[in-house]
């Protein structure tokens, strides 16, 4: 099955030039904003993007229409932050869109704008995308040479600033609340909701926080109909997404398919499968932060709330990263452990103080000195920064950092505990000390 | 004063662009290392005078982001990534390689960093930002060397170009 390619048509149909105004202006670029700027914010936002039932693609899944309809009426400024700070582990779309076509995100970021009535819109970009950020701010002095940005856009009467903020390596600034705080000029902590940004944001002022792929999609609906985007995917799962798949495949890339298609068609077509002939052991759907599946999954369909609500884990960001038969999953799960107790931002006690002791014991584990009580002791403590321990998670932490820990302990508990047990035996009680320097003591930038 | 003159001209510019001046704080933080290769003392002061803040505030702040050094790195930031994809992609292998051979080297500062988001490009690494991936140990020290005589031309050690125009 062939590539539904919306948001992806461009940067694969002009390669050389896809970022580039003329190329953009060429293939139908800024039509949509024209078209927008006729219409009624309501118009935009009740009749087009909540009818095309555009649901967030950073993660959450939030719809994005009904998002932008919980701002207070009559309460101005309001902001546009545009999350593009793409970082959940084995994600690299928004990286793609940024990189290959910021014309589009722009044109939807002012579409939004337009639509939310703000006047200023701040896209916070991953510091590490440098040849991304330097497109935009190509893209953005563009766009303002061409009226697309400025004062009285295509002599609409309506304002729009553009500020592009580069953020300087923090996994946790890609929160909602964290990217409010860093673009505020302080540590990336997140904040306790409500209130919700959409009443008090960015300088306490009512603010939408959106994602690159979700504001990419927005021109094309304009420009189609919020009934033609919603006549794609599948349920509550409209439209396309782009996946990025990686890990044991063939042709790790980025693949945009209606949402519905079955992750076999993902990673065993489009992806090529596993190579040299070996199995897969386990796949992770949706990012670092969600639970893991297994072989028996792969003709479940990428549906969102199917995958929550029945599979237990969740498309999260898109992100598939799939294990081969000849993969360790205790070497997995440390991994990802010591991902969350770096990033931690150290704001909530069971995020910061657990992510540490998860991830030394997985260290312990993995390297031939688990105990037969180890995995025991991840769920019992666990049970402390996600009560009950049940999908989807319980939070006893302002974010959602410190419940994605738990993510991989209870998928090594759900489908490998045999696996584990066979090899925590009391001989690697010999009480070989892990010192600090051997857990991950390395520290990582 | 840490900034040269046409810094504290552009760091008044960026304050001007935000609603609240202390937003301006990681921009700064990137212009300082863009002059200077790290983040000196001098330059939080510089920076806290700026926004009106205290020195405290600004080195807490960078001390958060892992971008910011706050020691002198050598003029190459080789960043290898080694979470997941890369774990299983060689990204270990790769980055055990690259710290033994420039432990001594004052150019190359190496470090182990966490998903970079080019994981179809596993595994990988960066050099001042720009990306190279898939690469062995050997394709990457080749990388390296070129950048090192010249025939490769890095980014700043904060991932600004020098001296060319954007969109290239």
């Amino acid at each position: 099955m062939p590539e539904t390619r919306i948001v992806t048509a461009r940067l694969h149909d002009h390669s050389k030039d896809s970022w580039t105004i003329d190329r953009y202006l060429a293939t139908g670029g800024y039509e949509a904003l024209r078209k927008a700027l006729g219409m009624t914010p309501e118009q935009i936002g009740e009749e087009q993007v909540k009818a095309s039932g555009l649901r967030g693609r950073g993660g959450a899944g939030f719809g994005t229409g009904q998002k932008w309809s919980f701002l207070p009426k009559g309460v101005y400024p309001r902001y546009l932050a545009v999350n593009a700070d793409e970082g959940e582990p084995s994600t690299f779309k928004d990286h793609m869109l940024i990189e290959r076509d910021p014309h589009q995100l722009l044109e939807g970021s002012i579409i939004s704008a337009f639509a939310i009535e703000c006047h200023i819109a701040f896209i916070y970009v991953r510091g590490e995308f440098a040849l991304g950020y330097e497109r935009l701010e190509r893209a953005v002095a563009d766009a303002y040479a061409r009226g697309f940005l400025g004062k009285d856009i295509l002599g609409s009467g309506f304002d729009l600033d553009v500020i592009l903020h580069r953020g300087a390596g923090a996994y946790i600034a890609g929160d909602e609340t964290g990217l409010l705080s860093s673009l505020e000029g302080e540590r990336a902590m997140p904040r306790i909701k409500p209130p919700f940004p959409a009443v008090q944001g960015l300088f306490a002022k009512p603010t939408v926080v959106n994602n690159v792929e979700t504001l990419s999609a927005v021109p094309h609906i304009i420009d189609r109909g919020g009934d033609w985007y919603a006549s794609l995917g599948v349920n509550r799962s409209t439209g396309t997404r782009i996946f990025s798949v990686s890990g044991h495949v063939e042709r790790p890339a980025n693949y945009e398919v209606e949402l519905g298609t079955p992750f076999r068609e993902l990673i065993e077509g489009l992806a090529g499968g596993v190579p040299g002939g070996r199995k897969m052991k386990f796949f992770i759907p949706g990012g670092a932060s969600s639970p893991w599946l297994m072989p028996e999954h792969l003709d479940e369909p990428t549906d969102m709330d199917h995958v929550q609500n029945d599979l237990k884990s969740m498309l999260g960001s898109g992100a598939i990263m799939v294990f081969d038969e000849t993969t360790d999953p205790l070497r997995v799960a440390w991994r990802l452990a010591k991902f969350f107790a770096h990033e931690s931002c150290g704001k909530c006690t069971p995020c910061r103080e657990g992510s540490g002791w998860i991830e030394k014991i997985l260290y312990r584990m993995a390297n031939g000195l688990g105990r037969p009580q180890d995995l025991d002791l991840l769920l019992d403590f666990g049970d402390n920064i996600v009560p009950g321990l049940n999908a989807p998670f319980a939070q006893t932490t302002i974010c959602a950092l410190g419940s994605s820990i738990m993510s991989p302990v209870v998928s090594l508990d759900r489908f490998f505990r045999d696996e584990i047990q066979a090899r925590m035996t009391e001989d690697t009680q010999a009480r070989i000390p892990v010192t600090a320097a051997e857990s991950g003591g390395g520290r990582v930038a | 004063m840490a900034f040269t003159t046409a810094n504290r001209a552009r760091a008044r510019e960026i304050i001007a662009q935000y609603p609240v001046a202390t937003s301006a704080t990681l921009p700064l933080l990137h212009l300082t290392q863009d002059q200077d290769g790290w983040v000196s003392p001098e330059a939080m002061e510089e920076i806290a005078r700026l926004l009106d803040m205290t020195p405290a505030q600004v080195l807490g702040v960078c001390s958060f982001y892992t971008m910011f050094k706050r020691e002198p790195v050598g003029r190459l930031v080789v960043s290898v990534c080694t979470n997941v994809s890369c774990l299983v992609n060689g990204g270990p292998e790769l980055l055990r390689a690259l710290e033994d051979a420039h432990l001594d080297d004052e150019d190359v500062h190496v470090e182990e960093v966490e998903c970079i988001a080019a994981c179809d490009l596993a595994p990988v690494m960066q050099v001042n930002y720009d990306y190279h991936g898939p690469v062995t140990p050997e394709a990457a020290e080749t990388i390296i060397e070129e950048y090192k005589r010249g025939a490769r031309r890095p980014r700043t050690v904060s991932g600004t170009r020098v001296g060319a125009q954007a969109g290239h």
